[in-house]
């Protein structure tokens, strides 16, 4: 079944992740989980793909993760708070990740935020999106 | 009769923790957010709050998607601090207090509110950066930490209203426990910041000001980040405290890592 829009899918750049995106997303998360643990971390570095038949995963969930689409991963269940586990997992920080996230640079995204961050004006819904082209 | 003294709301930013325990509270940049809390760690140091009840959210730490309780209040004796991955904060143990906490559990759920208790809970970084910004370095905590964990990672988290009126209740238990205790309740989280998708980096100060002004309900996912909904939270705090509490410190600033920074003191006038 397609996803039922809600009124919060207008906020731009924005996967909120919902009790349906929680169901979705479950095998993602729980994967993602695992990765607290060293040893789960070490054996998923040497056969990533075999490590991922453990977990309930559609093709594009595991597309998503072997290709490290991160904003996808995103989109088809996953939550920032889990995915940010593989990303230690690749020795990322954090800043790193949201520029990929953000289709920054790491500097640039540094320095909007030390800018003050990204602002509201112009970020609130998609059709102020659509009109920047 | 225990009592609240004191509520306080404040960030509770990872980057912030890793500031502390990596050394780096001098640099420039860890100056600018470490210095508003000068003056709130002196001032808790003469407050000596026998309790804090700490309203906070985790992380994907005790709680992964298999259980998303919405209110779940820590009733241990004692709540390690969790490994997120990179090995455990090197803090204390944070202490409970079982018995207080679970007076509040029965209290508030006889008054209506269905909350999960949790006897086995390690605590992440949404638990232990307040305490460190508010307590400083230590070898021991200097009081005992009832903690309340809120679902704000899955949406929806409860209400604003929802979360007013648990901190109501929350007060009533609090002073219908015969012990003499001085409690101060914190409300941690936000202020905005999205740290998911194309539209992280979210700052929106104007928001911010306006919530501490008015410490009320609005439109939090989208004016204040996906992530900066947590600030449901302080409303937990403030509904614990009455009318006669008045903001008495601010503090607020950006950014630390990719959030806001907030925090203020409210006490009785």
């Amino acid at each position: 079944m397609a996803r039922v829009r809600r009124d919060y899918d207008d906020i731009p750049g924005t996967f909120v992740f919902d009790a349906e995106r929680s169901r979705q997303g479950y095998g993602i998360n729980m994967f993602c989980m695992s990765l607290l643990k060293k040893e789960n971390r070490e054996v998923f570095k040497t056969d990533e793909a075999s490590y991922l038949n453990a977990y309930k995963l559609t093709q594009e969930q595991r597309e998503a993760i072997l290709g490290r689409q991160w904003n996808r991963m995103l989109q088809l269940g996953g939550n920032i708070y889990f995915t940010a586990k593989l990303s230690a997992t690749d020795g990322l920080s954090f800043q790193q990740v949201a520029a990929l996230m953000t289709g920054s640079t790491q500097q640039g995204y540094a320095e909007m935020m030390l800018r003050g961050g990204r602002p509201i004006d112009g970020n609130r819904s998609e059709s102020e999106w659509k009109d920047r082209g | 009769m225990a009592k609240i003294v004191a509520g306080v709301g404040c960030s509770h930013v990872p980057a912030i923790g890793a500031a502390l325990d990596l050394g780096k509270t001098e640099d420039p940049y860890w100056q600018r957010v470490f210095s508003g809390f000068e003056h709130s760690k002196q001032w808790i140091k003469d407050l000596k709050p026998d309790v804090a009840i700490v309203v906070f959210n985790d992380h994907a730490t005790a709680f992964s998607v298999d259980m998303i309780p919405t209110f779940a209040l820590g009733c241990a004796d004692e709540f390690p601090p969790a490994d997120e991955g990179w090995g455990p904060r090197p803090v204390p143990v944070v202490r409970g207090h079982a018995e207080f906490a679970s007076h509040i559990a029965q209290f508030v759920i006889l008054d209506e509110f269905d909350l999960t208790v949790v006897n086995r809970m390690e605590v992440d970084h949404g638990l232990t950066v307040p305490l460190s910004l508010m307590f400083g370095k230590v070898d021991r905590w200097p009081c005992r930490v009832v903690p309340l964990a809120v679902n704000v990672v899955m949406f929806p988290p409860p209400t604003g209203r929802r979360c007013y009126a648990l901190g109501q209740a929350i007060q009533k238990a609090v002073e219908s426990y015969p012990e003499d205790l001085r409690v101060v309740i914190f409300g941690t989280g936000g202020l905005s910041h999205q740290i998911s998708g194309p539209r992280a980096g979210l700052i929106n100060s104007a928001w911010d000001k306006s919530f501490l002004d008015g410490l009320t309900n609005v439109e939090y996912m989208r004016e204040a980040g996906a992530e900066g909904i947590e600030m449901v939270m302080w409303l937990i705090m403030r509904g614990a405290l009455d009318d006669t509490f008045q903001e008495t410190y601010r503090f607020y600033t950006v950014p630390a890592s990719n959030t806001a920074v907030g925090h203020i003191i409210l006490e009785p006038r």
